[in-house]
């Protein structure tokens, strides 16, 4: 029944809405995303409890590079803003659009990925370690589990783009391009959250 | 895959596979009440040993196991996964649904559960299990030696997950699912009371999630957050720990007063009274849920503002369970009252949930609180608010709801052997336990001395105890024995009011055969006082659409499981079994998420015959 493809002119204006199994699954990964704002609350609660816990370790302000970091919120903000042109390609039909867009968010992805990657590095050869304070335990904790959401985001992507490279847009995987975008929405605010509380309010405050 | 094809499968094979939302509510209830018995028996070894002062049944280091595993046990693997059986059997058919919104993941939310059970209780036979209490503090469970502790955070973990899938699934269920005409003020109370413990299952597990992680990393990873010397702060987990754990309590009270909702109507042959007061109570009480987590906390040194704010809160609470208390009361006033043996269990729930309500007010008072802290006094209150409540709401539950999941009533001379004995069991081991509180004997411990006024009403507790195992035995012995009394008729209560009594028994695959129209809350009620007693259809009999099952459930929550181990013995070098466990379950979640699966039909002869041969 679902899984023959859509013609574009026979396209439901919001094929990711249009069955109820696309219906629930968009539902259902709204309270997802509900209770992992729950999960990254605890993990910033757990943050701004232990942020002067650095005992004889590097602090915030010694360690945070601001240009370093605005340049990777850019990209994550850049690569949200081309799900968004993935998203209004396959409301437009545009099959290619959608996978197009949809792989340049991926590589954003990976480019802010690396990023992390090295800052991390850095900040262990500055002598911040994940056992070197509660600090340190609490800031890898919460900026760690946000880098592991972008690594599984990725990965799921990435198995969208390939899996329906060839298959056109269907009502099966309208509501798989979507929430899968969704997803990459919340980790981008996520990190505006880091961002601000994290490194703004490590060295302004 | 055709119908036929989908029914030559083994038995065996299809319990493992099945998405079907009964089946798996079957597995709910087997594997809640062999955890129940669990509980129950330590509860028991716990009672022998404090018989007698200075007893020595057991050496306190096993004392200590038996507390944190009865608490644990009772809560995640018995009571809430008999709710959630109980959930996923009777919320679809109570909204007229043919399954809930994710079979699949309905199906991965109770494997995972049974894996983190399983993991959480071998920790007893590989070097002791965790000694730390159900909260499991720092730096006592950070400092804990041995491996008990990190069975207890990835058992929970694994088996929280499970829950949290479970809570998502019936939030859309209920929101998405629903019979045409039932809008959400036409909802039977158990689905309403259901839907709000989702809600709140959905925002305080990831609290725990992160607790869990923290601790886990903590003594596995040495992470510092709750070292004092590194700059840590112990003070966190309390306040993670009870973010979930507050909101958790009234995640077990609420479908308990759902089904007491469903039980005394029935059998007082009226409509619930203030149903939609008992909707918004039922609202109210699960916002305040959230309010109230620093009243576990009040001797921790919040400061007066503090306390009192939380105490305010917890007070408020009293004001919607007050409502629900006077609307049951209210329904039965003037009620044909019936005393079976269901509503028996919700009659005494009444006075014996009010008992711990008033305690619990008590608590809630923050200056009274440090002398209550921590001793008996406590252990009484939530023994009877949750027995009082959560287990007496199962039983009414269960016996109301037997003939519809087994296809036979449970015998009720039994039934009321059963009620009563566990009644003045469980009233003889905890009302006495307040005042063992009140003259200061706290909690966990592993024994008391003589001559301090302690040995007699320690003595009783245990008597207590022996009468609610020998009730519990006597209930099980009658789920063999009643067998016979098989049940053919849709509604074998002779007043169901809801849609779970408009179906033939025993319930077929697919539920409705046409999905019902529903006309008024009480949607059977009103067919059979204004209509012509049956349900009207809301379609046109057709082929039906079904899921197909799947195997990778069970696999997802076996690679977990091995994870699991892979960070337990992460010291002794077997941190490559984590590795494996998680490629296992993210390769499942991979063939899951490329393998489109579109399910298959039951054509519609097929149904016309299920219907002829009822």
């Amino acid at each position: 029944m679902a899984d023959h493809t859509i013609d574009h002119n026979t396209l439901p204006p919001n094929p990711e809405k249009a069955t109820l199994e696309g219906r629930n699954k968009f539902m259902g990964f709204w309270f997802f995303l509900g209770g992992e704002t729950v999960l990254f609350a605890s993990l910033f609660g757990t943050y701004l409890g232990l942020r002067g816990g650095t005992v004889d370790g590097p602090g915030p302000s010694e360690l945070f590079h601001l240009p370093f970091v605005f340049l990777m919120t850019m990209i994550l903000l850049t690569s949200s803003l081309t799900s968004v042109f993935a998203i209004i390609s396959m409301k437009r039909g545009n099959y290619k659009g959608l996978l197009a867009w949809m792989t340049v968010t991926v590589l954003l992805g990976v480019a802010f990925l690396g990023l992390e990657i090295y800052e991390f590095v850095e900040y262990v050869d500055h002598g911040l370690g994940f056992t070197t304070s509660a600090f340190g335990s609490a800031f890898y904790t919460l900026v760690g589990t946000h880098g592991a959401h972008v690594a599984f985001g990725i990965a799921w992507i990435t198995t969208l783009i390939i899996r329906y490279r060839k298959s056109g847009l269907t009502l099966t995987n309208a509501p798989k391009f979507y929430t899968a975008v969704l997803y990459w929405h919340f980790i981008d605010v996520v990190w505006v959250f880091i961002f601000s509380i994290v490194y703004l309010m490590g060295i302004g405050g | 895959m055709s119908y036929a094809k989908a029914q030559s499968k083994s038995t065996l094979w299809d319990w493992l596979t099945t998405v079907d939302h009964k089946k798996i509510g079957i597995m709910y209830l087997v594997a809640g009440a062999f955890f129940f018995a669990l509980g129950g028996l330590e509860a028991i070894l716990m009672r022998i040993q404090l018989m007698f002062p200075e007893f020595t049944f057991l050496p306190a280091q096993t004392f200590n196991e038996l507390l944190t595993m009865h608490g644990t046990t009772m809560i995640f693997l018995a009571a809430m996964p008999l709710l959630f059986g109980l959930m996923n059997y009777i919320i679809p058919l109570q909204i007229g649904a043919r399954d809930v919104a994710f079979p699949f993941l309905n199906s991965l939310g109770f494997w995972l559960f049974l894996f983190g059970g399983i993991l959480l209780n071998i920790s007893w036979f590989v070097g002791g299990a965790p000694d730390a209490g159900w909260t499991a503090y720092v730096p006592l469970s950070s400092e804990s030696p041995g491996t008990g502790i990190d069975y207890y955070v990835l058992g929970l973990q694994v088996s929280g997950a499970g829950t949290l899938i479970g809570g998502i699934n019936f939030l859309v269920t209920i929101i998405n699912m629903r019979a045409p005409g039932m809008s959400m003020m036409r909802m039977p109370l158990f689905t309403w009371s259901s839907f709000v413990a989702s809600i709140l299952i959905l925002f305080a597990f990831p609290a725990l999630t992160i607790g869990l992680l923290l601790l886990m990393l903590e003594r596995v990873f040495d992470a510092t957050y709750f070292n004092v010397g590194m700059g840590g702060n112990v003070i966190i987990w309390q306040h993670l720990f009870w973010i979930f754990g507050h909101p958790e309590v009234y995640i077990l009270i609420l479908p308990a007063f759902g089904i007491f909702s469903e039980v005394i109507p029935t059998f007082a042959k009226k409509r619930l009274f203030g149903y939609s007061a008992m909707v918004f109570a039922t609202l109210i009480i699960g916002f305040l849920g959230f309010m109230v987590w620093a009243h576990h906390m009040f001797t921790v040194g919040m400061g007066p503002v503090a306390n009192s704010i939380f105490a305010v809160a917890t007070m408020a609470i009293a004001v919607p369970t007050g409502i629900k208390i006077f609307n049951w009361l209210l329904t039965l006033w003037g009620g044909r009252i019936r005393f079976t043996t269901a509503n028996l269990f919700a009659l005494a729930f009444i006075p014996s949930f009010v008992m711990g309500g008033v305690t619990g007010v008590m608590l809630a008072t923050s200056a009274a609180n440090y002398q209550f802290h921590d001793t008996y006094f406590v252990v009484a209150h939530f023994h009877y608010v949750i027995i009082g409540g959560v287990v007496l709401g199962l039983f009414a539950g269960a016996y109301y709801w037997w003939p519809r999941i087994f296809g036979y009533k449970l015998d009720e001379k039994l039934g009321k052997i059963f009620f009563w004995l566990f009644l003045i069991g469980f009233h003889l081991t905890f009302f006495v336990q307040h005042f063992l509180g009140l003259i200061g004997m706290p909690r966990r411990v592993a024994s008391y001395l003589d001559g301090q006024g302690l040995n007699a009403m320690n003595l009783i507790s245990t008597i207590g105890a022996f009468l609610m195992a020998v009730a519990f035995i006597i209930f099980v012995v009658s789920i063999f024995t009643s067998r016979n009394n098989k049940v053919t008729e849709e509604d074998p209560w002779g007043d169901g009011r809801t849609l779970e009594w408009t179906i033939p028994t025993p319930t077929p695959e697919y539920n409705f055969a046409q999905t019902p129209l529903v006309r008024d809350v009480d949607a059977l009620w009103y067919e059979k006082y204004e209509g012509d007693g049956k349900m009207k259809a809301a379609e046109p009999l057709g082929d039906i659409h079904m899921p197909n099952g799947s195997i990778l459930p069970i696999v997802i929550s076996l690679g977990l499981f091995i994870a699991s181990f892979g960070f337990i013995y992460h010291h002794a070098g077997f941190t490559w079994l984590a590795v494996v466990g998680l490629a296992i379950t993210f390769g499942a979640m991979f063939v899951r998420s490329i393998k489109e699966d579109h399910g298959y039909h039951i054509p519609v002869d097929e149904i016309t015959n299920n219907k002829g041969g009822e």
